[in-house]
């Protein structure tokens, strides 16, 4: 036989494309969260373009995460049985609350950050959607300057507090898996420290090619410092992750033991090209090299802009593929380790199709999102857009009336001392705004 | 003529549906309660009391089993596992080693379709597996809603009713004995027959194995059969290094079974 011999239970995968998909999603939002908190948090100004970018994408992957979870359980009714009857030794039953809690704090900087522009929406638009800007600012329209000041507090708290709860969000789904001592494909300590790691380069790669995309929609210029500093620090959480991968399976190739022909086997006979070929040299080796070219100085910015976003887009791929070799190869070694099982790629049923939607879905989502709170910090685009026939004259005192005392506020010296003082956390560049 | 209603009247009439609605569901799960197997085995005394002095444990005898998958197929019959799908509570795998030292290992249909094998010099053998029943159960710790759980006397079952179908469970067996219930869609797993266990009876597999190569009994009677093997045999278990302490225990269990 090719394969050898697997349990006959084992012939079924039972973790399928929506579980390879879960930890991709979210890792993309642990990963967007933690370019936001680069300039939220660490004062790296350059990202004030993807700043609100970033945030956005993060909550428009993380709403689509479970939807992929919940389909795939046998009895998705029971879903939130996870939450009213946790099993305190699974590994798993911390999901329901550890997704909660980093929702929550996604939406609330979400709402701290766009507070006074939504007050601003409020003001100048018309029928609904004043209506809904209305309800969006849950009546607090204070805007004075203790208001605000009292925002950018909270905003960096949960900047702050979003950096661990991203990490803990993804490291732990690393950990369901690392912590299977049954799998020899997934049973590493560094299994966690993996996924963090792959999470936050593919949330870097996510934002570079959205970014570029929205640019091009928008028909804008691409904001070149902000890019090149998402190049580089793609770049330096690549070299972290790929190492870390590497160190593994060397580390289980060294030691040698019982489980290592059987892993052997799996990467060079059944993956090798998702793994080889995907994963580590089209996801990591290449965009390593191209990034890096991509910041010679001497080359044609159009160029370095071309190989940075490429570089994302590969990394996005090659991303997907260490999912796919990490949930689904770690199946395909039969506990027996005297075989591998069979991967067929359904179409419909927790299949391709359905997969690709899941894809999707958090872009379409990410559209509508922007469209109420656009994200660009390119200028004029922060204000709110003016509606068709609505009289200039009559528009520009409104909102630039809003923006007039806030600003006026701002110059005054008690909120320069407050500016001041935001700078012990770093540049606070969200008031170059105003 | 219109009969008229009153308002005392309409009340009344209505209390009385309404009562009657509440209560008609609550007598049919006082029936059900009657019905249960749960009250059938308990007869008045609670749980603890029946575990008290009981700690159920397994021995497969390789050395006599002869590969006729009668357990398999009792198993699915007695369980309720559809017998056209790939998924078994108990199977049989065989063992062929040919002269050269290469094993070939095989459990066609879990050992229900076993073709004769080509007779080799090396050595030839079947293995009939089941849940250990582990003292340290990896899928009862992983179980995110604690619908898999331990007995008081060491069987580990599965509540269908509270399983999400997350199979978390099914990834943490180390030896592949739990399957997603192809029409139930939760997680199952063999129970050595708990339900019959309980009324005194053996497991369908012990009953229908024509060579006694599977036993059943309490490991805390001095005196069962599967206590005396236990004390006076030399037994291994399966994966010992995995750290979770099986209760089924092989005789002449050779070291190429994983």
């Amino acid at each position: 036989m090719l394969f050898g011999y697997v349990y006959p239970n084992e012939i079924e995968i039972n973790w399928g494309l929506f579980i390879v998909l879960y930890p991709y999603l979210t890792g993309l939002v642990a990963g967007a969260f933690i370019v936001s908190s680069l300039y939220h948090v660490f004062g790296v100004s350059d990202l004030k373009p993807v700043s609100r970018l970033s945030l956005i994408s993060a909550l428009a992957v993380l709403v689509v995460a479970p939807l992929a979870l919940i389909s795939h359980l046998g009895q998705p009714l029971r879903a939130l049985n996870l939450m009213w009857t946790p099993n305190p030794t699974s590994a798993m039953a911390g999901f329901g609350y550890i997704y909660s809690f980093y929702l929550i704090i996604v939406v609330l900087e979400i709402w701290f950050i766009y507070r006074p522009d939504i007050i601003g929406f409020s003001e100048t638009r018309t029928g609904f959607a004043k209506t809904g800007y209305n309800l969006l600012t849950l009546g607090a329209k204070d805007v004075s300057q203790e208001a605000l000041h009292t925002d950018h507090k909270v905003i960096t708290f949960l900047a702050i507090l979003g950096i661990p709860s991203a990490a803990f969000l993804h490291g732990y789904v690393g950990f369901i898996f690392g912590a299977i001592k049954a799998n020899a494909w997934w049973a590493t300590p560094l299994m966690p420290v993996i996924f963090l790691l792959s999470a936050i380069v593919s949330g870097i790669a996510l934002l570079i090619v959205v970014y570029a995309a929205a640019c091009w929609i928008r028909r804008k210029k691409i904001d070149f410092a902000c890019i090149m500093s998402m190049n580089k620090y793609l770049w330096v959480f690549l070299i972290f992750a790929f190492v870390l991968e590497i160190l593994e399976v060397i580390h289980l190739g060294y030691e040698g033991k019982e489980e290592w022909p059987a892993v052997r086997g799996l990467i060079t006979q059944i993956i090798p090209f998702s793994y080889f070929g995907i994963q580590l040299s089209m996801g990591m080796v290449v965009p390593f090299f191209l990034l890096m070219f991509s910041r010679m100085e001497r080359l044609p910015v159009k160029i370095r802009q071309i190989g940075t976003i490429v570089s994302g887009s590969l990394v996005l791929v090659g991303v997907l593929a260490m999912r796919f070799n990490v949930v689904v190869g770690g199946q395909l070694v039969s506990k027996s380790l005297s075989g591998y099982s069979q991967f067929h790629f359904p179409i419909f049923a927790e299949g391709i199709v359905p997969t690709i939607g899941f894809l999707i879905l958090p872009l379409l989502i990410l559209a509508v999102l922007a469209y109420i709170l656009p994200p660009w910090m390119d200028g004029e685009e922060a204000k709110p857009e003016r509606r068709r026939g609505f009289e200039p004259e009559l528009g520009e005192p409104l909102e630039e009336g809003v923006l007039a005392t806030v600003r006026e506020r701002y110059t005054s010296t008690a909120s320069q001392r407050y500016i001041a003082r935001t700078d012990l956390f770093g540049k606070w560049r969200e008031d170059d705004r105003l | 003529m219109k009969k008229e209603v009153s308002r005392r009247d309409f009340l009344a009439t209505a209390g009385k549906i309404v009562a009657a609605g509440i209560l008609a569901p609550l007598g049919g799960l006082a029936v059900l309660q009657k019905t249960s197997v749960a009250q059938e085995v308990l007869k008045g005394k609670s749980w603890p009391e029946i575990w008290a002095g009981k700690e159920w444990g397994f021995v497969v005898d390789t050395e006599k089993c002869i590969g006729c998958a009668r357990c398999v197929k009792a198993c699915k019959l007695e369980n309720g596992v559809p017998l056209d799908k790939e998924v078994f509570r108990t199977w049989v795998e065989r063992y062929v080693e040919s002269g050269e030292g290469q094993v070939n290992i095989d459990s066609p249909n879990g050992g229900l379709d076993f073709e004769p094998a080509e007779k080799t010099d090396g050595k030839q053998f079947f293995v009939p597996k089941l849940c250990n029943q582990c003292e340290n159960p990896p899928c009862v710790q992983v179980c995110p809603v604690g619908a898999t759980y331990k007995t008081g006397d060491g069987v580990i079952l599965v509540d269908n009713k509270r399983c999400v179908g997350c199979r978390y469970c099914i990834q943490a067996c180390p030896y592949g004995a739990r399957f997603l219930h192809p029409e139930l869609k939760v997680a199952d797993k063999c129970t050595w027959c708990y339900h019959r266990t309980q009324k005194g009876m053996l497991p369908a597999c012990v009953t229908v194995c024509p060579v006694g190569a599977r036993k059943y009994g309490n490991l805390k009677d001095p005196n069962s059969e599967v206590t005396q093997i236990v004390k006076k045999q030399r037994i291994r278990v399966l994966k010992p290094d995995m750290g979770t302490e099986p209760k089924a225990y092989y005789i002449g269990l050779d070291e190429v079974v994983k």
